[in-house]
Protein backbone atom coordinates (compact mmCIF):
# COMPACT_ATOMS: atom_id res chain seq x y z
CA UNK A 1 0.00 0.00 0.00
CA UNK A 2 1.21 3.45 -0.81
CA UNK A 3 1.00 6.01 1.96
CA UNK A 4 -1.44 8.36 0.25
CA UNK A 5 -4.53 9.99 1.68
CA UNK A 6 -6.69 9.96 -1.42
CA UNK A 7 -6.77 9.72 -5.20
CA UNK A 8 -8.58 11.91 -7.70
CA UNK A 9 -8.77 11.16 -11.40
CA UNK A 10 -8.83 14.65 -12.94
CA UNK A 11 -10.89 15.05 -16.12
CA UNK A 12 -9.84 18.63 -16.89
CA UNK A 13 -7.17 21.19 -16.06
CA UNK A 14 -9.81 23.18 -14.14
CA UNK A 15 -10.35 20.19 -11.85
CA UNK A 16 -6.61 20.01 -11.07
CA UNK A 17 -6.47 23.74 -10.27
CA UNK A 18 -9.50 23.40 -7.98
CA UNK A 19 -8.10 20.47 -6.02
CA UNK A 20 -4.67 22.09 -5.61
CA UNK A 21 -6.23 25.38 -4.52
CA UNK A 22 -7.97 23.54 -1.71
CA UNK A 23 -4.90 21.42 -0.91
CA UNK A 24 -1.59 22.87 -2.20
CA UNK A 25 0.26 19.77 -1.02
CA UNK A 26 -1.67 17.44 -3.33
CA UNK A 27 0.73 15.77 -5.77
CA UNK A 28 0.14 15.49 -9.48
CA UNK A 29 0.86 12.03 -10.88
CA UNK A 30 1.11 10.96 -14.53
CA UNK A 31 2.75 7.60 -15.33
CA UNK A 32 3.92 7.23 -11.75
CA UNK A 33 7.35 5.83 -12.62
CA UNK A 34 9.03 8.54 -10.53
CA UNK A 35 6.27 9.58 -8.10
CA UNK A 36 5.41 6.06 -6.91
CA UNK A 37 9.07 5.10 -6.56
CA UNK A 38 9.60 8.17 -4.37
CA UNK A 39 6.44 7.37 -2.41
CA UNK A 40 7.75 3.90 -1.75
CA UNK A 41 11.08 5.32 -0.60
CA UNK A 42 8.99 7.50 1.76
CA UNK A 43 10.50 10.71 0.39
CA UNK A 44 9.15 13.86 1.93
CA UNK A 45 6.34 15.50 -0.12
CA UNK A 46 5.45 12.12 -1.64
CA UNK A 47 3.78 10.51 1.37
CA UNK A 48 0.70 11.31 3.44
CA UNK A 49 -0.61 13.36 0.57
CA UNK A 50 -3.40 12.99 -1.93
CA UNK A 51 -2.62 12.23 -5.53
CA UNK A 52 -4.22 13.78 -8.60
CA UNK A 53 -4.12 11.52 -11.64
CA UNK A 54 -3.79 13.55 -14.83
CA UNK A 55 -3.35 10.96 -17.59
CA UNK A 56 -6.88 11.37 -18.96
CA UNK A 57 -6.71 15.12 -19.67
CA UNK A 58 -7.31 15.77 -23.39
CA UNK A 59 -5.23 18.99 -23.87
CA UNK A 60 -2.12 17.18 -22.67
CA UNK A 61 -2.23 14.36 -25.24
CA UNK A 62 -0.93 13.91 -28.76
CA UNK A 63 1.85 15.26 -30.94
CA UNK A 64 0.87 17.84 -33.56
CA UNK A 65 2.37 20.38 -35.95
CA UNK A 66 1.01 23.92 -36.24
CA UNK A 67 0.74 25.77 -39.58
CA UNK A 68 4.00 27.61 -38.92
CA UNK A 69 5.79 24.29 -38.44
CA UNK A 70 5.95 24.43 -34.64
CA UNK A 71 5.86 20.96 -33.17
CA UNK A 72 3.73 20.55 -30.07
CA UNK A 73 4.19 17.52 -27.83
CA UNK A 74 1.52 16.79 -25.23
CA UNK A 75 3.18 16.47 -21.82
CA UNK A 76 1.41 13.15 -21.29
CA UNK A 77 2.92 11.54 -24.37
CA UNK A 78 4.60 8.38 -23.16
CA UNK A 79 8.19 7.70 -24.14
CA UNK A 80 6.94 4.98 -26.47
CA UNK A 81 4.46 7.34 -28.14
CA UNK A 82 7.22 9.92 -28.67
CA UNK A 83 9.61 7.27 -30.05
CA UNK A 84 7.05 5.90 -32.52
CA UNK A 85 5.50 9.22 -33.58
CA UNK A 86 5.84 9.96 -37.32
CA UNK A 87 6.32 13.73 -36.78
CA UNK A 88 9.07 13.09 -34.24
CA UNK A 89 10.75 10.59 -36.56
CA UNK A 90 10.64 12.99 -39.49
CA UNK A 91 11.51 16.34 -37.90
CA UNK A 92 13.15 15.76 -34.52
CA UNK A 93 14.51 12.20 -34.71
CA UNK A 94 17.09 12.84 -31.98
CA UNK A 95 14.27 13.14 -29.45
CA UNK A 96 12.85 9.76 -30.48
CA UNK A 97 16.34 8.27 -30.21
CA UNK A 98 16.84 9.78 -26.73
CA UNK A 99 13.55 8.60 -25.22
CA UNK A 100 14.03 5.12 -26.69
CA UNK A 101 16.90 4.77 -24.19
CA UNK A 102 14.84 5.48 -21.05
CA UNK A 103 14.73 2.57 -18.55
CA UNK A 104 13.08 -0.50 -20.03
CA UNK A 105 9.98 -1.07 -22.18
CA UNK A 106 7.58 -1.13 -19.21
CA UNK A 107 8.81 2.29 -18.06
CA UNK A 108 8.55 3.69 -21.59
CA UNK A 109 4.96 2.45 -21.88
CA UNK A 110 3.71 4.53 -18.96
CA UNK A 111 6.38 7.16 -18.22
CA UNK A 112 5.68 10.54 -19.83
CA UNK A 113 7.92 13.17 -21.38
CA UNK A 114 6.29 15.86 -19.24
CA UNK A 115 7.03 13.88 -16.10
CA UNK A 116 10.62 13.38 -17.23
CA UNK A 117 11.07 17.17 -17.38
CA UNK A 118 9.07 18.11 -14.26
CA UNK A 119 10.98 15.54 -12.19
CA UNK A 120 13.97 17.87 -12.60
CA UNK A 121 16.69 15.21 -12.87
CA UNK A 122 19.85 16.20 -14.70
CA UNK A 123 19.98 12.63 -16.04
CA UNK A 124 16.53 12.78 -17.69
CA UNK A 125 17.03 11.30 -21.17
CA UNK A 126 14.65 13.72 -22.89
CA UNK A 127 16.17 16.84 -21.32
CA UNK A 128 19.49 17.42 -23.18
CA UNK A 129 17.73 16.92 -26.50
CA UNK A 130 14.94 19.35 -25.63
CA UNK A 131 17.58 21.89 -24.52
CA UNK A 132 19.31 21.73 -27.90
CA UNK A 133 16.00 22.11 -29.73
CA UNK A 134 15.35 25.24 -27.59
CA UNK A 135 12.04 23.75 -26.47
CA UNK A 136 9.43 26.01 -24.89
CA UNK A 137 7.27 24.72 -22.06
CA UNK A 138 3.62 25.73 -22.10
CA UNK A 139 2.57 25.94 -18.47
CA UNK A 140 -1.03 26.44 -17.44
CA UNK A 141 -2.41 27.64 -14.13
CA UNK A 142 -5.62 29.19 -12.94
CA UNK A 143 -4.05 32.60 -13.74
CA UNK A 144 -3.44 31.73 -17.40
CA UNK A 145 -0.79 30.35 -19.71
CA UNK A 146 2.92 31.10 -19.74
CA UNK A 147 5.64 29.91 -22.09
CA UNK A 148 8.98 29.20 -20.46
CA UNK A 149 12.23 28.34 -22.30
CA UNK A 150 13.36 24.96 -20.99
CA UNK A 151 16.78 26.35 -19.97
CA UNK A 152 15.02 28.74 -17.54
CA UNK A 153 12.82 25.97 -16.14
CA UNK A 154 15.61 24.01 -14.45
CA UNK A 155 16.69 25.66 -11.18
CA UNK A 156 18.80 22.98 -9.51
CA UNK A 157 19.03 19.26 -8.86
CA UNK A 158 15.44 17.97 -8.77
CA UNK A 159 14.21 21.56 -8.68
CA UNK A 160 12.18 23.12 -11.48
CA UNK A 161 10.27 26.37 -11.79
CA UNK A 162 6.82 24.91 -11.21
CA UNK A 163 4.63 26.19 -8.39
CA UNK A 164 1.74 24.19 -6.92
CA UNK A 165 -1.18 24.73 -9.27
CA UNK A 166 1.01 25.05 -12.36
CA UNK A 167 0.84 22.24 -14.90
CA UNK A 168 3.16 21.58 -17.84
CA UNK A 169 0.66 20.99 -20.64
CA UNK A 170 2.70 20.97 -23.86
CA UNK A 171 6.30 21.10 -25.04
CA UNK A 172 6.86 23.15 -28.20
CA UNK A 173 9.72 23.27 -30.69
CA UNK A 174 9.82 26.01 -33.36
CA UNK A 175 10.58 25.16 -36.98
CA UNK A 176 13.77 27.30 -36.97
CA UNK A 177 15.09 25.15 -34.13
CA UNK A 178 14.90 21.83 -36.00
CA UNK A 179 14.89 22.63 -39.72
CA UNK A 180 18.23 21.82 -41.35
CA UNK A 181 19.76 20.37 -38.18
CA UNK A 182 21.22 16.92 -37.70
CA UNK A 183 21.51 15.46 -34.27
CA UNK A 184 22.85 12.62 -32.19
CA UNK A 185 22.29 11.72 -28.56
CA UNK A 186 24.61 9.61 -26.45
CA UNK A 187 23.54 8.04 -23.21
CA UNK A 188 26.73 6.83 -21.61
CA UNK A 189 25.77 4.18 -19.05
CA UNK A 190 26.97 0.83 -17.73
CA UNK A 191 24.13 -1.13 -19.30
CA UNK A 192 22.13 -0.76 -22.49
CA UNK A 193 18.82 -0.79 -20.62
CA UNK A 194 17.39 -0.19 -17.14
CA UNK A 195 20.15 2.23 -16.32
CA UNK A 196 20.66 5.89 -15.60
CA UNK A 197 23.25 7.85 -17.56
CA UNK A 198 26.75 8.34 -16.15
CA UNK A 199 26.82 11.19 -18.59
CA UNK A 200 24.56 12.10 -21.49
CA UNK A 201 25.00 14.48 -24.38
CA UNK A 202 22.74 15.80 -27.11
CA UNK A 203 24.42 17.45 -30.09
CA UNK A 204 22.62 19.30 -32.85
CA UNK A 205 24.52 20.60 -35.85
CA UNK A 206 23.71 22.62 -38.96
CA UNK A 207 26.26 22.77 -41.77
CA UNK A 208 26.79 25.74 -44.10
CA UNK A 209 27.03 25.15 -47.88
CA UNK A 210 30.82 25.62 -47.67
CA UNK A 211 31.00 22.65 -45.24
CA UNK A 212 31.75 24.78 -42.21
CA UNK A 213 29.63 24.65 -39.07
CA UNK A 214 26.70 27.08 -39.36
CA UNK A 215 25.37 26.30 -35.90
CA UNK A 216 26.25 23.86 -33.14
CA UNK A 217 24.29 23.16 -29.99
CA UNK A 218 25.54 20.89 -27.24
CA UNK A 219 23.79 19.98 -24.01
CA UNK A 220 25.02 17.61 -21.32
CA UNK A 221 23.09 15.72 -18.68
CA UNK A 222 24.83 14.74 -15.42
CA UNK A 223 27.66 17.24 -16.07
CA UNK A 224 26.12 19.75 -13.64
CA UNK A 225 23.13 19.81 -11.24
CA UNK A 226 20.88 20.55 -14.24
CA UNK A 227 21.18 19.81 -17.95
CA UNK A 228 23.60 22.41 -19.29
CA UNK A 229 24.32 23.99 -22.70
CA UNK A 230 27.89 24.72 -23.79
CA UNK A 231 28.03 28.43 -24.71
CA UNK A 232 31.81 28.64 -25.28
CA UNK A 233 32.05 25.56 -27.48
CA UNK A 234 28.97 26.59 -29.45
CA UNK A 235 30.31 30.13 -30.05
CA UNK A 236 33.72 28.81 -31.07
CA UNK A 237 32.30 26.23 -33.50
CA UNK A 238 30.49 28.72 -35.76
CA UNK A 239 32.32 29.00 -39.09
CA UNK A 240 34.85 26.25 -38.30
CA UNK A 241 35.57 23.35 -40.60
CA UNK A 242 35.21 19.91 -39.09
CA UNK A 243 38.63 18.48 -38.41
CA UNK A 244 40.57 17.06 -35.48
CA UNK A 245 41.68 20.45 -34.21
CA UNK A 246 38.12 21.82 -34.21
CA UNK A 247 36.72 18.76 -32.44
CA UNK A 248 39.48 18.85 -29.82
CA UNK A 249 38.92 22.53 -29.13
CA UNK A 250 35.17 21.93 -28.76
CA UNK A 251 36.01 19.28 -26.15
CA UNK A 252 38.28 21.67 -24.25
CA UNK A 253 35.59 24.36 -24.14
CA UNK A 254 33.07 21.78 -22.94
CA UNK A 255 35.36 20.88 -20.06
CA UNK A 256 35.51 24.57 -19.12
CA UNK A 257 31.72 24.92 -19.17
CA UNK A 258 30.77 21.77 -17.26
CA UNK A 259 30.76 21.13 -13.53
CA UNK A 260 30.95 17.37 -13.07
CA UNK A 261 31.03 15.51 -9.79
CA UNK A 262 32.06 12.23 -8.22
CA UNK A 263 29.29 9.75 -7.62
CA UNK A 264 29.06 6.00 -7.22
CA UNK A 265 28.13 5.81 -10.90
CA UNK A 266 31.31 7.43 -12.18
CA UNK A 267 34.25 9.50 -10.98
CA UNK A 268 34.71 13.16 -11.81
CA UNK A 269 37.85 12.28 -13.80
CA UNK A 270 35.93 9.79 -15.90
CA UNK A 271 33.12 12.26 -16.53
CA UNK A 272 35.60 15.02 -17.42
CA UNK A 273 37.18 12.68 -19.96
CA UNK A 274 33.77 11.88 -21.48
CA UNK A 275 32.82 15.56 -21.60
CA UNK A 276 35.77 16.19 -23.91
CA UNK A 277 35.22 13.33 -26.34
CA UNK A 278 31.48 12.69 -26.62
CA UNK A 279 30.48 15.91 -28.46
CA UNK A 280 32.99 15.07 -31.22
CA UNK A 281 31.65 11.53 -31.48
CA UNK A 282 28.11 12.90 -31.65
CA UNK A 283 29.00 15.39 -34.38
CA UNK A 284 30.55 12.67 -36.51
CA UNK A 285 27.65 10.29 -35.85
CA UNK A 286 25.07 12.97 -36.72
CA UNK A 287 26.81 13.80 -40.00
CA UNK A 288 27.29 10.13 -40.86
CA UNK A 289 23.59 9.41 -40.47
CA UNK A 290 22.78 11.52 -43.57
CA UNK A 291 25.37 9.99 -45.87
CA UNK B 1 -10.77 5.07 0.59
CA UNK B 2 -12.24 2.75 -1.97
CA UNK B 3 -13.21 3.34 -5.56
CA UNK B 4 -15.19 0.97 -7.71
CA UNK B 5 -13.55 0.16 -11.00
CA UNK B 6 -14.52 -1.96 -13.97
CA UNK B 7 -11.95 -3.78 -16.04
CA UNK B 8 -11.47 -6.86 -18.17
CA UNK B 9 -9.13 -9.38 -16.58
CA UNK B 10 -8.04 -12.38 -18.63
CA UNK B 11 -11.15 -12.08 -20.79
CA UNK B 12 -13.61 -11.64 -17.95
CA UNK B 13 -15.31 -8.37 -16.98
CA UNK B 14 -14.77 -7.51 -13.34
CA UNK B 15 -16.24 -4.89 -11.04
CA UNK B 16 -14.14 -4.38 -7.99
CA UNK B 17 -13.97 -1.95 -5.14
CA UNK B 18 -10.28 -1.16 -4.77
CA UNK B 19 -8.38 0.71 -2.09
CA UNK B 20 -6.86 3.74 -3.85
CA UNK B 21 -3.59 3.15 -2.00
CA UNK B 22 -3.17 -0.24 -3.60
CA UNK B 23 -0.83 -1.08 -6.46
CA UNK B 24 -2.20 -3.23 -9.26
CA UNK B 25 0.23 -5.92 -8.08
CA UNK B 26 -1.35 -5.91 -4.62
CA UNK B 27 -4.84 -6.07 -6.11
CA UNK B 28 -3.90 -9.06 -8.25
CA UNK B 29 -2.02 -11.01 -5.61
CA UNK B 30 -3.70 -10.10 -2.32
CA UNK B 31 -7.32 -9.57 -3.36
CA UNK B 32 -7.76 -11.67 -6.49
CA UNK B 33 -5.33 -14.45 -5.49
CA UNK B 34 -3.60 -14.30 -8.86
CA UNK B 35 -0.15 -15.03 -7.49
CA UNK B 36 1.47 -15.81 -10.84
CA UNK B 37 2.47 -12.13 -10.98
CA UNK B 38 5.56 -11.76 -8.80
CA UNK B 39 6.97 -8.92 -6.76
CA UNK B 40 10.71 -8.48 -7.26
CA UNK B 41 12.20 -5.05 -6.70
CA UNK B 42 8.96 -3.14 -6.10
CA UNK B 43 10.29 -0.06 -7.90
CA UNK B 44 9.86 -0.89 -11.57
CA UNK B 45 13.35 -2.10 -12.32
CA UNK B 46 13.14 -5.89 -12.57
CA UNK B 47 9.93 -6.66 -14.50
CA UNK B 48 8.87 -9.64 -12.35
CA UNK B 49 5.48 -7.96 -11.87
CA UNK B 50 4.90 -7.36 -15.60
CA UNK B 51 1.29 -7.55 -16.79
CA UNK B 52 -0.27 -6.50 -20.08
CA UNK B 53 -2.57 -3.46 -19.96
CA UNK B 54 -4.34 -2.48 -23.19
CA UNK B 55 -1.70 -4.18 -25.30
CA UNK B 56 1.34 -2.78 -23.49
CA UNK B 57 3.45 -4.31 -20.76
CA UNK B 58 3.59 -2.40 -17.47
CA UNK B 59 5.23 -2.97 -14.10
CA UNK B 60 2.21 -3.58 -11.87
CA UNK B 61 4.15 -2.71 -8.69
CA UNK B 62 4.31 0.97 -9.67
CA UNK B 63 0.88 1.10 -11.29
CA UNK B 64 -2.06 2.11 -9.12
CA UNK B 65 -4.90 -0.39 -9.05
CA UNK B 66 -7.45 2.37 -9.78
CA UNK B 67 -5.71 3.00 -13.11
CA UNK B 68 -7.03 -0.35 -14.34
CA UNK B 69 -10.47 1.28 -14.61
CA UNK B 70 -11.82 0.78 -18.15
CA UNK B 71 -8.78 -1.22 -19.25
CA UNK B 72 -8.10 -4.73 -20.49
CA UNK B 73 -5.56 -6.73 -18.49
CA UNK B 74 -3.77 -9.99 -19.10
CA UNK B 75 -1.80 -11.78 -16.40
CA UNK B 76 0.14 -15.02 -16.78
CA UNK B 77 -2.98 -16.88 -15.59
CA UNK B 78 -4.75 -15.71 -18.74
CA UNK B 79 -2.37 -17.29 -21.24
CA UNK B 80 -3.20 -20.99 -21.08
CA UNK B 81 -6.32 -22.30 -22.85
CA UNK B 82 -9.39 -23.30 -20.83
CA UNK B 83 -8.37 -26.95 -20.92
CA UNK B 84 -5.07 -26.01 -19.30
CA UNK B 85 -2.94 -26.44 -22.41
CA UNK B 86 -0.11 -23.93 -22.53
CA UNK B 87 0.26 -21.13 -25.07
CA UNK B 88 2.93 -21.57 -27.71
CA UNK B 89 5.17 -19.08 -25.87
CA UNK B 90 4.85 -21.04 -22.62
CA UNK B 91 5.49 -24.30 -24.44
CA UNK B 92 8.63 -22.92 -26.06
CA UNK B 93 9.97 -21.76 -22.68
CA UNK B 94 9.51 -25.31 -21.36
CA UNK B 95 10.95 -27.03 -24.43
CA UNK B 96 13.98 -24.73 -24.68
CA UNK B 97 14.83 -25.09 -21.00
CA UNK B 98 14.41 -21.36 -20.55
CA UNK B 99 13.16 -21.70 -16.96
CA UNK B 100 15.62 -21.88 -14.08
CA UNK B 101 14.34 -20.69 -10.69
CA UNK B 102 11.21 -19.44 -12.45
CA UNK B 103 10.63 -16.21 -10.55
CA UNK B 104 11.11 -13.91 -13.54
CA UNK B 105 9.30 -16.20 -15.96
CA UNK B 106 5.69 -14.93 -15.69
CA UNK B 107 6.96 -11.45 -16.52
CA UNK B 108 9.26 -12.75 -19.25
CA UNK B 109 6.44 -14.76 -20.81
CA UNK B 110 4.08 -11.78 -20.82
CA UNK B 111 6.71 -9.47 -22.34
CA UNK B 112 7.43 -12.15 -24.96
CA UNK B 113 3.74 -12.72 -25.71
CA UNK B 114 2.95 -9.04 -26.28
CA UNK B 115 6.17 -8.48 -28.21
CA UNK B 116 5.38 -11.28 -30.67
CA UNK B 117 1.94 -9.73 -31.23
CA UNK B 118 3.59 -6.42 -32.09
CA UNK B 119 6.50 -7.87 -34.05
CA UNK B 120 5.86 -11.33 -35.51
CA UNK B 121 9.22 -11.53 -37.32
CA UNK B 122 11.80 -10.24 -34.84
CA UNK B 123 15.59 -10.28 -35.02
CA UNK B 124 17.58 -11.42 -31.98
CA UNK B 125 18.58 -7.85 -31.04
CA UNK B 126 14.92 -6.85 -31.22
CA UNK B 127 13.98 -9.73 -28.89
CA UNK B 128 16.69 -8.67 -26.45
CA UNK B 129 15.49 -5.09 -26.47
CA UNK B 130 11.88 -6.23 -25.96
CA UNK B 131 12.90 -8.24 -22.91
CA UNK B 132 15.29 -5.62 -21.55
CA UNK B 133 12.83 -4.58 -18.85
CA UNK B 134 12.80 -8.10 -17.39
CA UNK B 135 15.70 -9.27 -15.30
CA UNK B 136 16.61 -12.94 -14.82
CA UNK B 137 18.91 -13.25 -11.83
CA UNK B 138 19.75 -16.82 -12.80
CA UNK B 139 21.10 -14.98 -15.88
CA UNK B 140 19.52 -17.56 -18.20
CA UNK B 141 18.91 -15.04 -20.94
CA UNK B 142 20.16 -16.99 -23.97
CA UNK B 143 17.58 -19.74 -23.73
CA UNK B 144 14.83 -17.23 -23.07
CA UNK B 145 15.78 -15.41 -26.26
CA UNK B 146 15.97 -18.79 -28.04
CA UNK B 147 12.43 -19.60 -26.91
CA UNK B 148 11.02 -16.35 -28.27
CA UNK B 149 12.89 -16.81 -31.56
CA UNK B 150 11.52 -20.37 -31.83
CA UNK B 151 7.94 -19.22 -31.36
CA UNK B 152 8.36 -16.61 -34.08
CA UNK B 153 9.87 -19.19 -36.41
CA UNK B 154 7.14 -21.77 -35.76
CA UNK B 155 4.36 -19.24 -36.23
CA UNK B 156 5.98 -18.18 -39.47
CA UNK B 157 6.18 -21.77 -40.70
CA UNK B 158 2.52 -22.35 -39.89
CA UNK B 159 1.52 -19.12 -41.57
CA UNK B 160 3.52 -20.06 -44.67
CA UNK B 161 1.84 -23.42 -44.96
CA UNK B 162 -1.70 -22.51 -44.01
CA UNK B 163 -2.95 -20.50 -46.99
CA UNK B 164 -1.51 -22.87 -49.61
CA UNK B 165 -3.14 -26.21 -49.00
CA UNK B 166 -6.07 -26.09 -46.71
CA UNK B 167 -8.91 -23.98 -45.46
CA UNK B 168 -9.60 -24.24 -41.81
CA UNK B 169 -13.20 -25.02 -40.85
CA UNK B 170 -14.42 -23.81 -37.54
Amino acid sequence: MYDITGYHEADSLATIFKIIKADPKAKVIAGGTDVLVKARERKQDFIATQLIGITRIPEMQGITMAEDGTLSIGALSTFKQVEKDPLVQQYIPMLGEAVSLVGGPQTRHVGTIGGNICNGATSADSAPTLFTYNATLEIHSEAGVKNVPIADFYKGAGWVDLEPGEILVRIKIAKADYEGYLGHYTKFAQRQALDIANLSCATLIKMAPDQTIADLRICFGVAAPTPIRMPQAEAFAKGQAINDATLKTIGKYCLADTNTRNSWRASKEYRDHLVQIIPARNILAALKEVQ
Amino acid sequence: MNQTIEFTLNGETRHYSVDVRQSLLELLRDELALTGTKEGCGVGECGACTVIVDGETVDSCIYLAVWADGKTLTTVEGLAAEDGSLSDVQTAYVQDGAVQCGFCIPGMVLSSTQFLEDNPTPTRPEIKRALSGNMCRCTGYQKIVDAVADVAEKRQENADIAPVNFTRHA
